[in-house]
């Protein structure tokens, strides 16, 4: 078996466009959940929103960079949807509306009743032509070395989304180390004593709710990108899943976590992904495993090395084990 | 004027009106079901004096609390700070116009440093709105605070602890916390919900002592608490509350005589033989 192959193919998987995106949308998520201790279960459902916001514009004539903003602001505007109604109650019922509000909106953009402005199960394509139209890189040739190799138009999605994941770690670290960051931070340690010291719980719950869904939705805009096209089903809940599993891995509560988290999933994720593929096509594992048995044992597999991880690490890479010991009285 | 001296020649009769009230309270009710927890009739609560409010377990102390300081809706009823109305305004409202309470249980924000929780307190930071923390122009204000918090550990005996995890400190110093916490509100009253319980024996004197020591630096304070010894100990006037209800209300010494109070806490019948 092609070892080495595989590590190389498991790593451009980690430094790929999907690793930023989920960098981008965990950093959303880790605003959300690991500063201001907001369960928010549907994040994926902003990501759709921001994807589907930029899609929608440019088939209906408009530019793409017209339709970036919409779909930021589409992200946003969900967040105060779902927020405003549910932000005064207890933590279990924002998770509870929005786990479902992002299946009712896949569902949604899926049905043929949506095909008109949608295309249902069809999807909508080639709507960031504008994009790459800017690309500074040689579309007909490959960067790198040996077998780690992008191609042009691949390395432009790299380089603008991981430029973009650095301005959002910024932005979230310059917002956390500022005494709005410490507002939220006291929410998610106790929110009646935030409020009985003047604080207007609810207004911050709502910020970052909102800002947190932007950058999913900036990072659905992205993924969407880098394919050309959105579909309905690339917005399945394992996504939001997946995006805790970065968020815990990396640490919640810090800055550099979900961004490095993501890339350590990633490369965890493919590097059995081709090992099981590899394995299975060679024989390894007689008629004990179709094709379709070892894509579900790598899963296990990516659970367990996940495992290990947190067994070294609880706090997850970046998190601070002083935090952890902490017994909340 | 000495604190015994700003209740002296007040009646001790329930309701009483107050030369100087901070606090008017009337006709604040409150139902739990076919509970009522709460139902004062007309109190007042003079300005820099420490008021307890005691009474039997489920007298509706905490209720008051709540209601007072918007953690609850009342069913009927007003109450006014320094003249200005309070009947629905939410609780970080009553904190910034100066009632800021504390709670039974000790609620420090764990994972943010003895500092942060000074610091968070503090009002009226730019830097806590959105775009006041992306542009920057916070720093000043946050140095100003930081001296303020400084001088407020010290007299908390906490100084040594300004970089430690608030969840890091034991059980007395957490309420020590949360009273210098309180002040950074710039409160003018203050409402302890039982500030001893579950603190060290050891603690009790020390923690007391910053009690007056509120009063003495120009703070009304009113708490809640169960021993009897530590209310006549520290109460300028003492409020005593059954079934939701003021029963009683007078300086300390008058209240351990009340019949009625007696009857509160022991029962209607005691003494009596069967």
């Amino acid at each position: 078996m092609d070892y080495f192959g595989i590590l190389v193919d498991a790593l451009r998987a980690a430094v790929g466009p999907v690793a930023a995106a989920y960098a981008l949308s965990a950093t959303g998520l880790n605003l959300q959940f690991g500063y201001t201790g907001l369960l928010n279960f549907g994040h994926v459902g902003f990501m759709l929103a921001g994807a589907y916001g930029a899609a929608i514009t440019v088939e209906a004539g408009g530019s793409l960079w017209l339709g970036i903003p919409i779909g930021i602001a589409a992200a946003v505007a969900l967040g105060l949807l779902l927020g405003f109604p549910t932000l005064r109650l207890r933590a279990d019922y924002l998770a509870i509306v929005t786990i479902s509000a992002a299946e009712i909106l896949r569902l949604v953009v899926r049905s043929t009743w949506a095909h008109p402005v949608t295309r249902s199960v069809f999807g909508i394509r080639a709507f960031a032509d504008e994009f790459f139209d800017l690309n500074p890189f040689d579309v007909g040739r490959d960067y790198g070395w040996g077998d780690f190799r992008f191609s042009g138009r691949q390395l432009w999605v790299i380089v603008v989304s991981w430029t973009i994941v650095a301005a959002a770690g910024l932005l979230v670290y310059r917002m956390i180390h500022s005494p709005w960051g410490r507002v939220i931070r006291a929410i998610r340690e106790d929110e009646d004593a935030a409020r009985s010291l003047g604080k207007h719980v609810f207004s911050y719950k709502l910020q970052s709710l909102m800002l947190g869904g932007g950058l999913a939705g900036l990072a659905g805009i992205l993924l969407a990108v880098e394919q050309q096209s959105v579909f309905p089903d690339t917005w399945m809940p394992k996504i939001t899943f997946f995006l805790y599993v970065i968020v815990i891995l990396g640490g919640a509560g810090t800055v550099m976590g979900p961004i490095v988290g993501a890339i350590v999933f990633q490369f965890l994720f493919f590097f059995f992904d081709r090992f099981m593929t590899s394995a299975q096509l060679q024989g390894w594992f007689g008629d004990v495993l179709d094709a379709t048995g070892a894509a579900q044992v790598k899963l296990v597999l990516v659970g367990v090395g996940l495992m290990a991880l947190m067994a070294v690490r609880p706090q997850g890479i970046f998190g601070h084990r002083e935090e952890l010991l902490i017994d909340e009285r | 004027m000495s604190a015994e001296s700003r209740v002296a020649g007040i009646e001790p009769v329930p309701g009483v009106a107050k030369p100087d009230a901070i606090l008017i309270a009337d006709g604040v009710r409150r139902a739990f079901g076919g509970l009522q927890a709460v139902d004062v009739g007309h109190v007042e609560i003079q300005r820099n004096t420490i008021t307890s409010l005691i009474g039997p377990n489920g007298a509706g102390k905490t209720t008051l609390f709540n209601l007072l300081t918007g953690f609850d809706k009342v069913d009927g009823g007003h109450w006014h700070l320094n003249g200005g109305a309070l009947v629905g305004i939410p609780a970080h409202q009553v904190a910034r116009k100066g009632m800021v309470r504390t709670f039974q249980l000790t609620r420090s924000l764990a994972r943010l440093t003895v500092m942060e929780n000074m610091l968070f307190a503090a009002k009226d930071q730019r830097g806590e709105s959105l775009v006041g923390a992306l542009f920057g122009g916070w720093h000043q204000t946050e140095d100003e605070n930081e001296i303020r918090a400084r001088e407020l550990l010290e007299r908390f005996d906490l100084a040594h602890m300004e970089d430690e995890y608030a969840g890091s400190l034991s059980g007395g110093q957490r309420k020590l916390l949360e009273m210098a916490r309180a002040l950074m509100v710039e409160p003018e009253i203050i409402m302890l919900d039982e500030p001893m319980a579950g603190v060290n024996p050891a603690l009790t004197q020390s923690l007391l002592r910053h009690i007056t020591g509120l009063r003495d630096s120009g703070k009304t304070v009113v708490f809640i608490e169960h021993d009897m010894d530590v209310v006549q100990e520290i109460s300028d006037w003492v409020i005593v509350l059954s079934e939701g209800r003021v029963i009683a209300e007078g300086p300390p010494e008058t209240i351990a005589r009340n019949p009625d109070v007696i009857d509160a806490y022991l029962g209607t019948h005691h003494g009596e033989v069967p």
